[in-house]
Formats: structure tokens, sequence, C-alpha cells
């Protein structure tokens, strides 16, 4: 366990707790859900490196119906222990809007972030050109900072944010792609 | 927040057809006094045909171009030429300069088609190379230069008549990293300096990335975007 708190492990667990927990209301747009089906639906639709766990879902499931953005739909009664069926509240789906119109602070590594909101988008019938566009935005943003930086600083200066550019203008270019190709992974998702 | 004040070169609702294709479906864009903008999308998009409509090389079929509160696609091509030569400058990503001429006679060349004296041109035409850190390009052809000394003999050429409206197409498109990044950084400097606006079409965006805000263009429709993050530093001419 070692290391395992230190702030850049820290930070992106919670970022990935927050992803997901905003991943499991979407998906509940569409109409109440068990569990199972939520888990079923999620690995299904954005093809993370691991499944879900079953632990992972009750516990955000739990948070969110704490947090008055799931509310329990009826119970059904099984050998084993009750299954719940949950519903997305109006504050649930205020949450799912701010998330999806918040663009993500540019860094790396945060595609499988940006391809869960373009799939979510298109399987809530939002605009994924909007969620591309506010994010080429964001992304051009932090690019003229460090460009303002690199053009005032020294060589170091110049190198370092030339290392950053790069990484930014590759999630640009992905971000271009996608916009080329939501149509066809529009038809890809439908049912 | 939209900046206030009249836009010095807007688009609006341009429609541009070339036989079948249509380059630009009801495109629009403004462009104010001293500021840099970045024109993006890919391929196809009618980026350029925006460019070349706003700067009155094309004639749209439908909507207008105005400029400095006249209707530039109403006037005749005679005055458009003249317009283009007086208050506009251009950068293109090849072949622009003139191959049998010297870098400094290609860069004398606009004050000379409008009637400056060779002596005085010249001397103006070796301050922008100079400036643009070329100046031993002067007596040389395109030919004998690099392709970084030649754009940046081409920037000078475009700035030379101090333009209010400056049109780069790709300016950095056949140079590599370090010499592109040259360019425009002297292109941007340079236009800042003498308060011209810039419209730079990119598809790099590290090259929009010197904008004050960019104008995405897809499918002949454009976007704006950035007037919150960016007010464009304006200033009066």
């Amino acid at each position: 366990m070692n290391g395992v708190y230190r702030p850049e492990v820290y930070t992106p667990c919670i970022l990935l707790r927050m992803s997901i927990a905003n991943t499991l209301l979407g998906l509940l747009e569409s109409g109440p859900k068990y569990g199972y089906d939520l888990k079923r639906l999620y690995d299904e639709s954005f093809r993370q490196d691991r499944p879900l766990h079953y632990g992972q879902v009750y516990s955000t499931l739990s948070r969110l119906l704490r947090n008055g953005l799931v509310e329990e739909k009826g119970i059904e009664p099984g050998d084993g222990p009750d299954r719940k069926r949950y519903a997305i509240t109006d504050a649930g789906v205020t949450n799912v809007a701010e998330w999806l119109g918040t663009p993500e602070n540019p860094s790396l590594y945060l595609q499988n972030t940006l391809y869960t909101k373009v799939v979510l988008a298109l399987l809530s019938g939002r605009s994924a050109t909007d969620v591309l566009d506010a994010q080429r935005a964001e992304h051009l943003r932090a690019m003229r900072r460090l460009t303002t930086r690199k053009t005032d600083g020294d060589l170091a200066d110049q190198l370092i944010c030339d290392h950053a550019l790069f990484h930014l203008e590759a999630d640009l270019r992905w971000l271009e792609l996608t916009a080329a190709r939501l149509d066809e992974l529009a038809g890809q998702l439908k049912p | 927040m939209e900046p206030t004040g009249g836009a010095l070169l807007s688009a609006v609702d341009l429609r541009k057809s070339f036989g079948p294709t249509q380059a630009l479906d009801g495109a629009g864009m403004d462009l104010y006094a001293g500021e840099v903008v970045a024109v993006m999308g890919p391929s196809g998009s009618g980026k350029s045909t925006l460019l070349h409509c706003l700067a009155g090389i094309v004639q749209p079929d439908g909507g207008e171009v105005r400029y400095a509160g006249r209707v530039l696609s109403a006037m005749p091509d005679r005055e458009r030429s003249a317009l283009r030569r007086t208050d506009f400058g251009f950068v293109f990503q090849f072949g622009q300069l003139v191959p049998e001429l010297t870098c400094l006679e290609n860069v004398a060349l606009p004050m000379r088609l409008d009637g400056v004296r060779r002596g005085p041109a010249e001397k103006l035409a070796r301050e922008w190379l100079d400036r643009l850190e070329v100046g031993d390009t002067a007596d040389k052809r395109p030919g004998e230069v690099s392709g970084g000394q030649g754009q940046r003999a081409a920037v000078a050429r475009a700035l030379v008549t101090e333009p209010r409206v400056v049109f780069a197409d790709e300016p950095t498109g056949a140079l590599d990293s370090l010499n592109g990044e040259r360019v425009l950084r002297l292109l941007v400097a340079a236009a800042k300096e003498s308060g011209a606006a810039v419209l730079l079409v990119t598809h790099e965006p590290r090259v929009a990335a010197y904008s004050d805000r960019e104008i995405v263009v897809r499918d002949g429709k454009s976007r704006q975007v950035g007037f919150a993050a960016a007010e464009p530093a304006r200033s009066p001419r």
C-alpha cells in the first residue's frame, strides 16, 4: 500500500469515482434500472479496461441515494437479498447535464472520460458536437496560456511548454477525428 | 461576451458552390481591428473558401462581406483589387514569391505596384526584411533561400504596406516545427505592433494557439468561439 495516497494517485482516483457516479446517473436517464442492469450497460457501452465491480456499483448507488440524485423505484423479493430498482431524480438529471456541459481540465490521459462523455451525449440525445467543441475551446485556452509563457520565457520554458503543447495537440487531433466520426459512432450505438 | 464596437471585416450568411460542391453554407464571422483569429476545421470544410471570400478574391453566391462599413462583395472587381493592394496583406503556404525577382524586389513589389518609386520602396523593404531577421536574403532569389527564409520574406511583403488585415492561409504548413514557429511568432508580433488584424487559416492546433480566439468551420458552416476567454487586443486605426 506504500505510496497509494500520493496526490498524483489519489486525485485521479477521486475523479474516476465522480466520473463513474455521473455515468451511472446518465444511464438511468432512459428509465429505472437494477444495479445488475446498470453494471452490464456500463461495461457494454464504455469498454473500460476493466469491468465495473458490483461492489462499486452498489456503493455508488447508495451514495447517489443519500445525496438525493437517485430514488428507489420498487423492490423485487428473491431467494437472496431483495433487488432494488433505482430511478434518477430531477436533481440527478441536472447533475448529469452540468457534468456533460463542464469541460475537463486539460490533462494527460483523459481520453477515457472524454470518450464516455461523447457516448453518453449520443445515448441521451444530447449534442456530442457541443461536448467536443467545449473541450476543444478549453484545450485551446490551455494551449494559448502555454504559448504566451513560451513566447515570453527562456529555452527551458519553451521546452517544458512544448512538451505540454504537443500532448494537448494530440488530444485536439483526437477531438477533431471524433467529431468527423460522430454519425458513424451514433449509428453503432443504436440498439 | 462579444467585443463592443463594429467589426472591421464581417462575413454574413455566406454561400458558395463550386459545381455540385457546396463549399460555404451560411458561414458567418467577424474580425475586429488588431485581433488574431484562427479559422480551424478539417480539410474540405470550407475554411480557405471563407478566407478567399473575405479577401475579395472569390465572389460569394449569396450573403455579404462587409469591410470598414462597405459591402466588399458588391464592389466591382477593379475596386476590390485596389483594396487588396492597399488594405490587405497575404501569406500563403507555397509559392507566393515571384521566382525571377530577388527577395528585396519581392517585398518592394506591392509598393511598386501602388506607384511608389524604387528607391523609397526598396529602402522600406530592406527594413522589413531586417525586422523579419532575413536581411541577408535581400539580393537572393527565392530559389536560393531556405523555405523558412522565403516564408519570412513573404511575411515582410504582406506587412510592408501596413495593411489593416493580413490573410494567412496555412502559413507554416510547408515548414518544420522550429521554422514554422519562428515565422508565426514574427508574423503575430509584427501584426500586433502595426495594429493589423490577422485571419489565420490552419488545421494545426499549435498554430491556432497563437491566436486570440478561433472560428471552427465544418461542412461550410462556421462557429465563433473564444470571445469570453480572450478579449481581443484592439488598437484604433
